[in-house]
């Protein structure tokens, strides 16, 4: 199968006042078709940045390199124009901040459709039902009347329905979520987590899902990518990820949530916070955090992203024992 | 409101009225004497869109060296709850109590010192420091506006003591907030509440904007000086499970009012109130296995307005259970266990009717 979107050693450098900002240090993911790829990790760790560079949306001041294929098309090479297109044709968006991509002073109908009507050439009659369609289809109660609506005349999970609206009315190939319920009540995550998964089985859409909430990621996942310090530090089918963490990272996060079964119990911490993308270490980024800690070796060269099971990977010299060992 | 009512708004256990009971059988945590308590508390506020009332008969109380959990979606009022115990904003109606001294109409010029006694720590710990002084000087901020320390020097011992307590390097002191980390700043939040030795710490979402791994380590530090120092906690924040492991007690509240309290066991394993039971499952847990198999309640619409909060119980509008009589009565808050109440009319068996569903 020909995934939806692909990057290979994906890296973006951005130019700042005191100097190159490694926010992507080679990064390689893909998503296929009717999947949903799950990209986690702590704030700062390349998760936007390495999608926004993959889609051609990198800030001016960015450099990038790598290979994206988007639907077996080489995107890099080509013309600003030919990407625009590509992108607004198969990708939609939803951010975390839903009015980041409404107009304030536009009518929700006209802001769904928007899109659409340069896409596909609808008339503004046309676009008008469409509008009310997609409406109902994310859920919104009486669409019919809510379409000549504001977006200031919806709550924050209304406006972010509104947003899913808008990025599925292309009918495109791949949603790209960055960070969508983050800003949400748990309940109003629950209804959009549903919604997106609703939408996904009816029309195959595939999904890069960002997110730093591991509860999120096991509820969405096909499979995950976990970064740090803009590099994918383990990745895999979700099971396999959550089920024998391999990274010492992604164990210790995994342990870092409190757990209301363990009656209390201190919880387990990384001591420590993540580099900075000014100055990446030479070695494995986590080392000076690690509990694990192996050698010297960890310090001064970059542990390689080596398989432990069936598309499980993990970047470390010292893969942790499987639950199977460990007993 | 009637006795019966107001005492059924009451939270947490009753004690004994000659305080005896517990003298013959030493418990590892005696409940200690009441801190602060609200009773039947309102905070309502006028604005262009109508009053809000954004705290509408809220009843607490905090024991000494206890961490009570408050907990509910955005907008129900946890931190106007909070900020009603420092008078940071003044009650409609009902009483705020601090240290047995009735505070609710006390003057600006009392309230500085119970702002000493009630201190508080906020989500944001880089909007709660001022950005040109440097973290010394913030930390030192409450000890010279309470006198607590004499001269520079006892100042200075001060600050770097706390520093050490909350886990900081001394050197730090002379640095900017903006040459910190979330985590560090958030930190510096809490030194700065420690500083003036407070009966009482309301902590606003102190881990909200923090990361994962850093959030284990605040909570870490917030324990371990409760452990120390015997502080007592009111711990404010939307996620349950950080709720569940912080609270010696929790509350949760939906659109001004608490519509369920208990220990955190009774409410994650045994929630009677149909909103808790939406909560709960609406929480994501990290395993794949169980997120497949597991059954949400998915609540429709959104809350509504506090301008206009629906009529009997508040929560019908979204009830997946709603009846005829949840339009016609207001439910109290009623003990359903003991130390363990819901404000629903028909708390525990609505939640197995919806979990069955
Ligand atoms: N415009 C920019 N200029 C300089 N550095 C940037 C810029 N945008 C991002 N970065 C840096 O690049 C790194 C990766 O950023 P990115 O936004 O991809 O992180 P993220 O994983 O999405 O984090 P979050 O969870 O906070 O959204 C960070 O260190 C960030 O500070
Ligand atoms: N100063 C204020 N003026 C007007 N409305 C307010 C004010 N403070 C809070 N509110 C409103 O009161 C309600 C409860 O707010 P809040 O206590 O901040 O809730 P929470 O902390 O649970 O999110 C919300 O509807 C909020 O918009
Ligand atoms: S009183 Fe009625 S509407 Fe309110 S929570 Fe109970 S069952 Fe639901
Ligand atoms: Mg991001
Ligand atoms: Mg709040």
């Amino acid at each position: 199968m020909k995934p939806v979107l692909a990057v290979e050693d994906l890296t973006v450098t951005i130019g700042t006042r005191r100097g190159p900002a490694h926010a992507v240090a080679g990064v390689d993911w893909a998503v296929q078709p009717g999947e949903t790829l799950a990209l986690v990790g702590e704030s700062g760790s390349g998760k936007s940045m390495s999608v926004l560079a993959a889609t051609g949306l990198a800030p001016r001041t960015a450099r990038v390199t790598g290979r994206v294929h988007l639907l077996g098309t080489e995107l890099t090479g080509l013309g600003q124009d030919r990407r625009r297109r590509l992108r607004g044709r198969h990708i939609g968006f939803v951010f975390q901040d839903p009015m980041t991509s409404l107009n304030p002073v536009l009518t929700v109908g006209r802001q769904v459709t928007e899109a659409a009507e340069e896409h596909l050439g609808l008339t503004r009659r046309a676009a008008r039902s469409r509008a009310v369609e997609l409406l109902e289809m994310v859920g919104i109660p009486s669409a019919g009347q809510r379409v000549d609506a504001y977006p200031h005349q919806f709550s924050g999970g209304m406006r972010q329905r509104v947003v899913i609206a808008m990025a599925l009315a292309c009918e495109p190939d791949l949603l790209i979520a960055d960070e969508p319920t983050t800003a949400l009540d748990v309940t109003t995550q629950a209804q959009i987590v549903e919604l997106v998964a609703d939408l996904q089985r009816r029309l195959g859409t595939a999904v890069v899902w960002i997110t730093h909430d591991l509860g999120v990621v096991a509820g969405i996942a096909d499979t995950v990518a976990v970064m740090y310090a803009g590099r994918i530090l383990e990745q895999g089918p979700v099971d396999a990820v959550f089920g024998t963490p391999s990274h010492p990272y992604t164990e210790a996060l995994l342990a870092a949530r409190p757990d209301p079964a363990a009656g209390g119990a201190e919880l387990v911490t990384i001591a420590g916070a993540p580099p900075s993308p000014l100055d990446l270490p030479a070695g494995c980024a986590f080392w000076p955090r690690c509990p694990v800690r192996g050698d010297a070796r960890c310090e001064h060269e970059l542990p390689p992203l080596v398989p432990v099971s069936a598309g499980h990977q993990v970047r470390t010299f010292y893969p942790q024992p499987t639950d199977g060992e460990r007993r | 409101m009637s006795e019966r009512q107001r005492a059924d708004r009451q939270l947490g256990a009753v004690v004994p009225a000659d305080g005896t009971a517990h003298a013959a059988v030493p418990k590892q945590r005696e409940p200690g004497e009441v801190v602060a308590e609200l009773d039947d508390l309102a905070v309502w506020f006028p604005t262009p869109a109508g009053v809000v009332r954004a705290v509408d008969g809220v009843s607490l109380r905090v024991r000494r060296g206890e961490t009570l959990g408050l907990v509910g979606e955005s907008g129900s009022g946890k931190s106007t709850t909070g900020l009603a115990l420092l008078r940071l904003v003044d009650p409609t109606s009902g009483t705020v109590r601090v240290g047995g001294e009735d505070v609710t109409r006390w003057s600006r010029r009392r309230l500085r010192a119970l702002r000493r006694r009630v201190a508080m720590v906020f989500q944001d710990p880089q909007a709660s420091l001022d950005p040109r002084l440097t973290i010394g000087a913030s930390i030192a901020e409450p000890l010279i506006v309470h006198r607590l320390t004499d001269g520079g020097a006892a100042r200075r011992r001060r600050v770097g003591e706390l520093l050490d307590m909350v886990g900081l390097r001394g050197e730090l002191a002379d640095r900017h907030p903006h040459e910190l980390s979330g985590g560090q700043r958030q930190r510096v939040g809490i030194a700065r509440a420690l500083a003036g030795e407070p009966d009482l710490i309301v902590l606003d979402e102190p881990i909200a904007s923090l990361d994962l791994s850093v959030q284990a380590q605040i909570m870490n530090l917030l324990r371990r000086l409760q452990r120390d120092l015997g502080l007592t906690y009111l711990f404010i924040a939307h996620d349950l499970a950080a709720v569940e492991h912080m609270s010696d007690r929790m509350a949760v509240m939906y659109l001004g009012r608490i519509v369920e309290s208990g220990t955190p066991a009774q409410i994650w394993r045994d929630p009677a109130h149909p909103y808790t039971a939406a909560l709960l499952s609406a929480v994501p847990v990290a395993d794949p296995q169980v997120e497949r198999e597991r059954r949400r309640i998915i609540l429709s619409g959104d809350i509504p307005s506090p301008v206009d909060p629906p009529g009997g119980c508040r929560f019908r509008t979204r009830c997946p259970q709603a009846r005829p009589e949840c339009a016609e009565t207001d439910p109290v808050l009623a003990e359903v266990d003991p130390d363990h109440r819901a404000a629903c009319l028909f708390a525990k068996e609505a939640v197995r009717a919806m979990r069955s569903a």
